[in-house]
């Protein structure tokens, strides 16, 4: 199947998935998922819950692998690379594809300390390199001006929207390649969210963005590619413009029209 | 709210069973520090015992509970952390290992304390202590297969595993799953989550669990009683194969075993005082931990 090479085809590559198959246990939540997701641009899986595009986006940084009986077949290349490869390990996938997840999950330590986390135990232990990139990162996740002076303040003292951006922050601070995104605005208000989506936006000129959003809305303004995902497989995969004015197949109309989902 | 005729019964039922146990505390409270106080003296706390067991003090015992406590503590609470945290962050939750090693715990919690006195007897003394004394000794005197204060606390540390794995697996679990997410995702192996998250996170809840296990530890006399105490012992434990002095044990002594027992009676309620001031300190400092461990995690 090559019409999701076709759909991306004047973009790069960053990620390859060829018949992806995900089992949990007996159950089979991904039926022979084959995506191409652009570099440098913003991805939207949609579809409606128990879809798979959770599942689908977890194996994307081989975070299904913490999942007692979840089992993976098929192959995920990162830069032609497969990430399931025997050879490879999966602490080393999560430092090149880094996740945000739908609930804020900062660790209850200083808005430094968050950001530090990923540095430090990669092993960075020069100070000044530390400051520096923390303060890049908060930067690059607009979240900076709100926090600069209070770094070493626990982060729990934040609101939803400013944990979720300090959780992006975090992500950016160890270099990712790609960020997955598994419903990030989906606990915030509108203002927040406007806030993440605008971020993503700006985020796209440097990352390789995939994200998992319920809101067609947002899936239309923040995504440069949409996939259509339903009972565990991908219906339909092309440009979000043409996605959403003149899909090609029935589902993806019904669903995004609102006839079901 | 408006309180029916069933509330108000419920609400003196369970009131007068609260009275009843708290009477019965004040009580038993009340008659050990009535009875003990006037016996409490820098003398009593200090020095040793008369050859009556009555007249002198009981520092030998307190030196040797603190010494038994101490050693027990070192021996047991690492391994029982361990075994925790293999038990929720490595083990499969459907590991049929994990089950068998949870099952045999919550057994263990329910062996009567003189059986573990039992075990300590035959497998720690006439087991271990018999055959490194039968492979590094010729002398038919035993050195390491008689009962001493190291077999007694090795015999307390097991006594005290099963309440220390349970909490600490309870504390590990506290433990929200989407921090470990966070961690791993970043690029974490999964002992630097453990390590870094997971443990700091959990690390009140494990605290308090320890002090409980070691305070009852502390306590305890049914397992001591093979395993190392001493009745009367005019010098304090210096060895690990020392016999030592025990509070408990010589509650148990002074009230069972003296000739006099009438004249026993103050020092032994002493005895209790001490012994009851010396765990109720240790419960008290894990109330403090973990009320202080909660207001660590707020904002």
């Amino acid at each position: 199947m090559n019409e999701s090479a076709d759909v991306v085809a004047d973009a790069r590559v960053k990620m390859k998935t060829r018949d992806v198959n995900i089992f949990y246990g007996d159950n089979q939540a991904i039926k022979d998922v084959s995506l191409d997701i652009a570099a440098r641009n913003v991805t939207a899986l949609i579809g409606p819950s128990g879809c798979g595009k959770s599942t689908y986006l977890r194996a994307l940084n081989r975070m299904n692998d913490t999942i007692d009986g979840c089992r993976l077949e098929g192959k995920i290349l990162l830069d032609g690379e497969d990430i399931y490869a025997r050879e490879v390990d999966p602490v080393e996938v999560r430092r090149r594809v880094g996740m945000v997840f739908q609930k804020s999950n900062p660790f209850p330590k200083s808005i430094f300390d968050n950001v530090a986390f990923g540095l430090r135990i990669g092993g960075e232990k020069d100070k000044d390199l530390i400051a520096q990139r923390v303060e890049e990162s908060l930067r690059g996740a607009a979240l900076w001006d709100e926090v600069k002076d209070r770094l070493q303040s626990s982060a729990l003292g934040l609101s939803g929207g400013q944990q979720q951006r300090l959780c992006i922050a975090r992500c950016l601070a160890v270099w990712p390649e790609v960020i997955l995104m598994d419903e990030p605005a989906s606990a915030l208000d509108p203002i927040a969210t406007a806030k993440i989506e605008e971020l993503i936006r700006e985020l796209r000129e440097r990352y390789t963005i995939v994200i998992v959003t319920h809101s067609m809305q947002q899936a239309a303004r923040v995504s440069d590619f949409t996939a259509f995902f339903f009972m565990g497989k991908l219906v339909e995969h092309g440009k979000t413009d043409m996605m959403f004015t003149r899909p090609s197949k029935k589902r993806t109309e019904e669903y995004i029209s609102g006839r079901f989902g | 709210m408006k309180h029916t005729k069933k509330d108000w019964v419920l609400a003196g039922l369970t009131g007068a069973s609260l009275a009843v146990i708290l009477l019965l505390l004040a009580v038993l409270l009340g008659q050990i520090a009535w009875h003990g106080a006037p016996v409490i003296s820098a003398e009593f706390l200090t020095a040793r015992p008369g050859a009556d067991m009555i007249s002198g003090g009981i520092w030998p015992a307190i030196y040797g509970t603190v010494f038994m406590t101490l050693l027990m503590t070192l021996a047991g609470v690492p391994v029982g952390i361990a075994t925790a945290i293999f038990l929720t962050e490595y083990a499969s939750p459907r590991s049929k290992m994990a089950k068998l090693v949870r099952i045999a715990v919550n057994n263990l919690a329910g062996v009567p304390s003189i059986v573990f006195g039992l075990f300590g007897l035959g497998f720690f003394i006439i087991f271990v202590g018999g055959s490194l004394d039968a492979l590094l000794y010729d002398d038919p005197r035993p050195v390491w297969g008689k009962p001493s204060i190291l077999w007694a606390s090795l015999t307390l540390a097991v006594l005290t595993l099963p309440v220390v794995i349970v909490t600490t697996e309870e504390a590990l679990r506290q433990v929200p799953s989407e921090l470990r997410d966070a961690s791993l995702a970043l690029g974490a192996t999964r002992f630097q989550t453990v390590y870094k998250i997971v443990l700091p996170n959990a690390k009140g809840g494990i605290l308090t669990g320890v002090i409980l296990a070691v305070s009852r530890g502390a306590g305890e006399v049914a397992p001591i009683i093979f395993c190392g105490a001493a009745n009367f012992l005019p010098y304090l434990p210096t060895d690990l194969r020392d016999m030592f002095m025990h509070l408990g044990y010589h509650v148990y002594a002074l009230a069972t075993q003296s000739p006099n027992v009438d004249a026993a009676r103050p020092t032994l309620f002493g005895t209790v005082l001490v012994l009851l001031v010396l765990t109720f300190s240790l419960n008290l400092l894990a109330v403090i931990i973990r009320s202080r461990s909660r207001a660590a995690l707020r904002p």
